[in-house]
Order: structure tokens, then C-alpha cells, then sequence
């Protein structure tokens, strides 16, 4: 039976990670690749690296840090941050990512995902939505995309920008709540669900993990195929094969 | 020992080459005939699309040499595919190694492509010993190759299809073996050994 995923999310600066992290048996806590190779041990299905610095000056670092991943991780992994062009891809794909994450150069160019799908195939283009509940300009409360690490609402509704971007190629969606982001509270399972629901490709559910159950919930109400989170695990506040005894007791497919 | 990746358009086989790295094991990524014939061991990686990708095998001959090969030969993915008779991708003639076909899954209940970690059982191959019954490999396809009497691992997805295939000197995996943990190494691992 396909198993629900538990993804790890590492955010790189400068080819380390930013967040700092709370594994008392990492000889050096900002290393990438040994924390992906943590990871993978603990039993992380696959691992997301997303480059908040994403400048011209730190692609090169970026692309040793994903060749040496490549070289230790023996699970999947995706590259994400600043991916604008086919040349970009590539130089990522080459360099042994599995899937590249793109976000606002797809809101700019949509036509950028039919580009790369045809390039690269869709398997390995996760198109990322940041998705805020606000009041938009007709006064009408709305799931709206946002860029810029979720500070710059765009004209897109999510709804429509999640079908929009499966109809052009994108082999996964990655979906983050920037109103669950951060708060501990839980996912947003009723968007998550409602995404899952209308498409036909895989939802990575992100923002909002704090506790197990709320894994549950976003597998079973939110129908997500994937959970991502970041600091929950670094900071070991939930241990990752922990989490997947519990969910197979809920009834979850995992793999353990 | 000489190991032989097999160059051709279908995809990114870097995480081929790096997990052969981990193991430790020398090889030559070429699609040179007599270098290919002179291997010990060739692995047919695979990430793509069917008919682009035998239209190139044809063009390079390698729809020919591949077939006549007499070493162990390791399809994987799309390499698999590619190993059958036709593929329902682009309605694609293929080289015919097994002589059964590759569909499309019935999306009308399940998301497609089947993306993720999926466990494969009835293991019945060379390739699988080591590993327990129910061992969890990452897969992503569309399309996949119906049981037949070459099966060796099935898997369940919309419907049992195989896994894993075998005749002679030629196997197949559907699944990422460069990417399914200690398990897919293993499988990579017994091939060399083979």
C-alpha cells in the first residue's frame, strides 16, 4: 500500500542551515548533509532543501551542497529557492537533485512549468503555493497565493492556481498555509482537503505541525499525501520514527 | 570487475551513478557498443518518457545491442519499460526483452502518477535476497507493467503489477533502487553480485 510521506524541510543560508538545530549527537549542527543523512537514518521518507538566500553569488555553494547531499542521502530529495530557468534546473538535477520546488518565478511565467515539465518530465517539478485567507479587494474573504515568503499576495486564487498549475505539468504540489505556518496549531486541513480533493496529482501538506495528532488529521481530514515540517523536528520536539509508530497505530500507512 | 551505465536521453541518472558511488563500485557511463558489450555488469537506468526514449536507443542501435546482451543487465524505471513489448506512453513499440505490456493506471479513483514508498512482496528474485517480505521502495510512474510469468516482486497500486521482472540475464525494477534506502541499495548490491 503507498505510504503517507514525513518530509523534513531544511532551510539553507549561505549552504547551511539556518534554523539552528537540536541533535545533540551532530558533530556540527549547521551541516546540511549531515542532518539530511540524520534523517534519512531516522526514517524520513524524503528530504526538502530550500534556500532562503538564493542570490547569484550562492548558487555555486548551493550545488556543491546538493552534490554532497546526493553523495550521502539515499533517499529523495528536493532543491528549492530562486529556481527561475531551465539552465537552473539543470545545473540542480545534475548536481543529483531528485525534484526541484518552484514558487514565485512560476506565479511570474506559468508557462515556466510547462517548460520544465516537458524538460525534465513532471516527476521532478513540485510547483510550491504560500496560501493566506484574507480580505481581498471586492471585500470577500478568499485563499489567495502569496510570494515573497508569504508577505505579497498575488491576484491568484489558490484553488484555481493549484489546477492551474497540475494542468501544466507540475508533478507534485507543495502547500503551505501562511496562516498555520509557524503557530504550532495544526494544519489547514480544510484547504489541504479541499486542493487534494480536485486534483489528480500529490498535496505535500506544510505550516502549522505541532504535535503527532496533527499529522493524523492532515492524512485523514486535510487528505494530504505528504507532511512537511521544519523546526519541530529539528529541535527533536517530535522524533520522526515516534511519529510514524503513532500514525500506524491510527491506521496511517507508513513505512517503517 | 566493469560496470556499464548505459548513456542515453531518458533523464538524470546522477543518483544512479552516486549510489554506485556508496557501494563503492567503479563504472563507465557510455552508450559505445563495444564498451557496453564488454562490461560485466550493465545497468539500463531510466527517467523520462517512453517513445523519446526508444526513438533514441533506435537511432544510437542500442534497440538492438541491448537485447542481444548476455551479461547481467539491471533495467530500472523507464529502463524497464523500455525492456517490455509496448508501452501504452505515446503508443510506443519497445524492445521486447519481456514479452508483456505496459499500461496506463486507471486514474479514474487514484491520483497518477503513484508517487511515494510502496511495499513490494511475493519476492522472488536474486536481487531480492536480504530483504524481508513487504520491504518499502520509492516509486514514481504512470504507467506500469502487468503481472505475468516474469514477475518476481509485485506491488499494489489501483492494481497488483510487477515490480520487479526477470528472464536470463535480464532484470528490472519499476522502482528507484539509487533512492530506496539501505533496501534499494541492497537490490543493487545482489545485482553486482549476480
Amino acid at each position: 500500500m503507498l505510504t503517507k510521506r514525513i518530509i523534513p524541510c531544511l532551510d539553507i543560508k549561505d549552504g547551511r542551515t539556518v534554523k539552528g538545530t537540536n541533535f545533540v549527537n551532530l558533530r556540527d549542527a549547521g551541516d546540511p548533509v549531515e542532518l539530511g543523512a540524520i534523517y534519512a537514518e531516522q526514517g524520513a521518507d524524503e528530504l526538502v532543501f530550500l534556500d532562503i538566500t538564493a542570490t547569484v553569488d550562492n548558487r555555486k555553494t548551493l550545488i556543491d551542497l546538493v552534490r554532497n547531499v546526493a553523495r550521502n542521502v539515499n533517499i529523495p530529495f528536493t532543491v528549492g529557492g530562486g529556481i527561475s530557468s531551465i539552465e537552473d534546473v539543470s545545473a540542480l538535477l545534475n548536481a543529483g537533485a531528485d525534484k526541484v520546488s518552484i514558487n514565485s518565478s512560476a506565479v511570474r511565467r506559468p508557462e515556466l512549468i510547462n517548460e520544465l515539465a516537458l524538460q525534465f518530465g513532471s516527476q521532478c517539478i513540485i510547483v510550491a503555493i504560500d496560501t493566506r485567507f484574507i480580505v481581498t479587494e471586492n471585500g470577500i474573504s478568499e485563499h489567495i497565493v502569496h510570494t515573497h515568503g508569504g508577505r505579497k499576495p498575488t491576484a491568484l486564487r489558490t484553488l484555481a492556481w493549484a489546477k492551474e498549475v497540475e494542468e501544466r505539468g507540475a508533478g507534485e504540489i507543495l502547500l503551505t498555509s501562511m496562516d498555520t505556518d509557524g503557530t504550532k496549531a495544526g494544519f489547514a486541513n480544510e484547504l489541504t482537503a479541499e486542493i487534494s480533493s480536485n486534483s489528480s496529482i500529490p498535496i505535500i501538506a506544510s505550516g502549522g505541525a505541532g504535535t503527532m495528532e496533527h499529522f493524523n488529521e492532515v492524512f485523514t481530514v486535510g487528505k494530504a499525501d505528504a507532511g512537511l515540517a521544519a523546526s519541530i523536528f529539528h529541535f527533536k520536539e517530535i522524533d520522526i520514527i515516534e511519529l510514524k509508530e503513532y500514525l500506524r497505530e491510527k491506521g496511517i500507512p507508513v513505512r517503517l | 570487475m566493469k560496470t556499464v551505465i548505459i548513456k542515453y536521453n531518458a533523464g538524470n541518472v546522477q543518483s544512479v551513478m552516486y549510489a554506485l558511488d556508496r557501494i563503492g563500485v567503479n563504472y563507465l557511463w557510455t552508450d559505445d557498443e563495444a564498451e557496453i558489450r564488454s562490461a560485466d555488469k550493465v545497468i539500463f537506468p531510466g527517467v523520462g518518457e517512453a517513445s523519446t526514449a526508444m526513438a533514441y536507443l533506435r537511432e544510437k542501435g542500442l534497440d538492438k545491442v541491448i537485447p542481444s546482451l548476455k551479461q547481467p543487465v539491471l533495467g530500472t524505471c523507464v529502463g524497464m519499460q523500455l525492456m517490455c513489448k509496448h508501452s501504452e506512453e505515446n503508443d510506443t513499440t519497445c524492445m521486447g526483452i519481456f514479452d508483456i505490456n505496459v499500461k496506463r493506471f486507471d486514474s479514474s479513483n487514484f491520483k497518477v502518477p503513484h508517487v511515494g514508498w510502496n511495499n513490494i512482496y511475493n519476492l522472488k528474485s536474486k536481487l531480492t535476497e536480504g530483504l524481508k517480505e513487504n520491504a518499502f521502495m520509492y516509486f514514481v510512474h504512470s504507467y506500469y507493467a502487468e503481472i505475468s510469468a516474469y514477475t518476481v516482486a509485485e506491488c499494489d497500486y489501483v492494481q497488483p503489477f510487477s515490480a520487479m521482472l526477470h528472464k536470463e540475464n535480464f532484470y528490472a525494477a519499476q522502482f528507484h533502487t539509487e533512492i530506496s534506502g539501505k533496501e534499494g541499495q541492497r537490490i543493487i548490491e545482489n545485482f553486482l553480485k549476480v
